[in-house]
């Protein structure tokens, strides 16, 4: 009995997990206290928005849990925060089950990018979607198949096995990649389908993007998909990818921007930008959202959140930029701040 | 009636604060609680994943797919890979730290004994995600660019060395967790071994046995129970192992025979999708295999327990 109490312990913090966050019911020393929870992938530039706001406002205090998406949706479907975020939007069964129905708010575009590890190539490899696709499904097996072949002309491409890496967590940033690899690949929608952790047909995990970083850049011959964010941050080389319109994109702010602005943006905000028509738009990137309910009874936290999202929208998105997302396209924007009215 | 009542509260006032009976229901208290606990997790546990247990039933444990988007959970691969892990881990651990508690215990100096014994105690509170970073940088290359290939052109027949050399893997998640459980059995099979009492290695050496020998055939069984304990402890903590083994393992839930090949463990797994598991069916399936490892350890622990009383009437001491 006794040698198992080090290990009930994990679980018990596990299984608390759902329970209230913390702050929860404590009185704000100032002002009010607004708890949300969700995506890890913006939570830098959230903790930053939430910071300066608060400089700005000092009687708004915004706490942010990075507990993950999944989490975060769950939370904010019990109640126990005030919003969520979500690097996926909610599914429609997800909405059913809310208590108040959740309004979607994009808030930066991110982008997933491929990282390899090839020693004796220099310059950048450029994959079409049927290599990626066929190499995530163990069809493309070699370096020098003809699939990568094709598209780098004056390569010298290895005749070695390629090492496929993906994230072994739960992730929006697996969720981007499947969900790209489905819209390219029939095959892949059929066999795999798109999810924030799936069943992969080949390949090792490994644990968040600096794992995934790491056993790329320690594997010789390996590939692994990486958020731009980190890849650019820790200047990881990455590839281009050909997009729907034929040309190879290289990601970066502007051509992520381009893929925001090519999709065309539902009413409620729920849409997938991979593999977008537009022109110059890198084809793998993604929302993420803030999941606010569409009644909030407290008319100091409604004013306070309302007020977020305007600032958010407008001077807060040169910020985003400075860190390294992307912003909003200003169509987008001018429709979020319309939208803003249905919290009631 | 009413005198006889307060005459029973007089006597059990006395008693309090005589500090017996105080200390007698402290310490139940606290007994007790470890059993609620236990029980209260378990209940969490088996509530909590009823989706999954109607949808698989024991199939369950024996489904080989893991397919959060279709919904399609077995637990083989994650079992096979726990399993597998912590028996290399034992292995390469158990032999490691038995000789390295019997040199501190019966050989060393005193002085050597008691800065060595610092070190190991200090080696039990590295924490694992340490362990982990050791593993990934140091350990894993290691073992892609030197052992593995060695091991592949001497041993490469067998079939548990086959397949492409990664580095990461089962191999690198066991010699990984046999270095974090070897302070447990060293540190506390020296305690056990330091408990014997010295009229029995003096009788030893009384009728003739070496030094080696008092030690083999008379220290060593007389302080088995404790040394049991301690692979006990090391396999508890091997088995619930989350953090250092999701860095090296590879975390892909297949299952291989090959040592070389990546694999997963359970603990690993709930760790990596927990937090982003959005259907309810996936969160259910993860907290079914934490009962699932509860059931695991619990069985583990009761064949270990048995080995130990079937040694026990093998005759000798204690």
């Amino acid at each position: 009995m006794k040698t198992l109490v080090p290990l009930l312990l994990p679980l018990m913090f596990l299984l608390s997990c759902g329970g209230k966050p913390p702050g929860e019911g404590k009185a704000p020393a100032e002002g009010k206290l607004i708890n949300g929870a969700g995506a890890t992938f913006p939570y830098p530039v959230y903790s930053k928005w939430f910071d300066e706001y608060h400089k700005l406002h000092p009687n708004v205090r915004i706490n942010y849990q990075s507990i993950g998406s999944g989490g975060g949706i769950r939370q904010l479907q019990a109640g126990t925060v005030d919003f969520g975020a979500s690097d996926s939007p909610m599914n429609d069964e997800q909405i059913a089950k809310s208590a108040t129905p959740p309004l979607h708010f994009p808030t930066v575009i991110g982008a997933v990018v491929p990282v390899y590890n090839l020693p004796g190539v220099t310059g950048d490899l450029r994959f079409t979607p049927e290599a990626l696709a066929g190499i995530y499904l163990g069809t493309v097996k070699k370096w020098n198949d003809r699939q990568i072949a094709s598209a780098n002309a004056g390569v010298k491409l290895p005749a070695t096995g390629i090492i496929v890496i993906h994230r072994s967590d739960g992730s929006g940033t697996t969720f981007v990649w499947t969900d790209y690899l489905a819209k390219v690949s029939q095959s892949w929608a059929a066999k795999v389908g798109s999810g924030t952790s799936v069943n992969w047909p080949v390949g090792l995990g490994a644990k968040g993007n600096e794992g995934v970083a790491g056993l790329v850049k320690q594997t010789p011959g390996s590939i692994g998909y990486v958020e731009l964010v980190y890849a650019v941050q820790n200047q990881i080389p990455f590839a281009a990818v050909r997009n729907q319109a034929g040309e190879f994109v290289k990601a970066g702010l502007d051509s992520v921007t381009a893929a925001a602005a090519s999709a065309v943006m539902p009413d409620d905000f729920r849409v997938s930008i991979t593999n977008p028509p537009g022109k110059g738009a890198y084809p793998i990137s993604s929302f993420t959202w803030l999941i606010i309910p569409s009644a909030i009874p407290d008319p100091e936290k409604r004013s306070a959140l309302t007020g977020f999202l305007q600032w958010m929208l407008t001077d807060g998105q040169p910020v985003a930029k400075t860190l390294g997302y992307a912003p909003l396209p200003p169509a987008v924007v001018s429709m979020e701040l319309k939208a803003i009215s249905q919290i009631r | 009636m009413a005198a006889a009542a307060t005459s029973r509260v007089q006597l059990f006032r006395r008693r309090l604060q005589a500090g017996d009976e105080a200390a007698h229901l402290l310490t139940l208290l606290f007994g007790v609680s470890i059993l609620l606990i236990t029980v209260l997790l378990v209940w969490e546990l088996w509530v909590n994943s009823a989706l999954p247990r109607q949808k698989f039933g024991l199939g369950f444990l024996f489904g080989r797919v893991w397919d959060p988007v279709a919904e399609q959970f077995g637990a083989l691969p994650f079992i096979y890979g726990t399993v597998v892990t912590s028996a290399v881990a034992l292995l390469i651990a158990v032999p490691f730290g038995l000789g390295a508690a019997i040199f501190l215990a019966e050989l060393a100096p005193a002085r050597i004994s008691s800065a060595l014994t610092f070190v190991v105690e200090l080696l039990a509170a590295v924490p694992s995600v340490i362990f982990g970073l050791l593993g990934v940088f140091i350990l894993v290359p290691f073992l892609r660019t030197t052992v593995q290939p060695a091991l592949q052109s001497t041993l490469g027949y067998l079939p548990i060395f086959r397949g492409p050399v990664l580095g990461v893997g089962l191999l690198a998640a066991g010699v990984v967790l046999a270095i974090m459980i070897v302070p447990f059995i060293v540190s506390i099979s020296r305690e056990a071994l330091l408990a014997v009492p010295a009229e029995q290695r003096e009788a030893a050496l009384a009728l003739g046995a070496t030094r080696w020998e008092a030690t083999r055939q008379v220290v060593v069984p007389y302080a088995r129970l404790g040394i049991f304990g301690s692979v006990l402890l090391a396999l508890a903590r091997a088995l619930g192992e989350t953090m250092a083994v999701t860095m090296v393992i590879g975390n892909d839930p297949r299952i291989s025979a090959s040592l070389l090949a990546p694999g997963y463990s359970i603990a690993a797994v709930i760790a990596n999708e927990f937090t982003e598991a959005s259907s309810e069916m996936h969160v259910q399936a993860l907290i079914e295999l934490g009962l699932v490892l509860f059931l695991l350890t619990i069985l583990l622990n009761g064949v270990a327990r048995l080995l130990i009383l079937g040694m026990g009437r093998q005759g000798g001491r204690p």
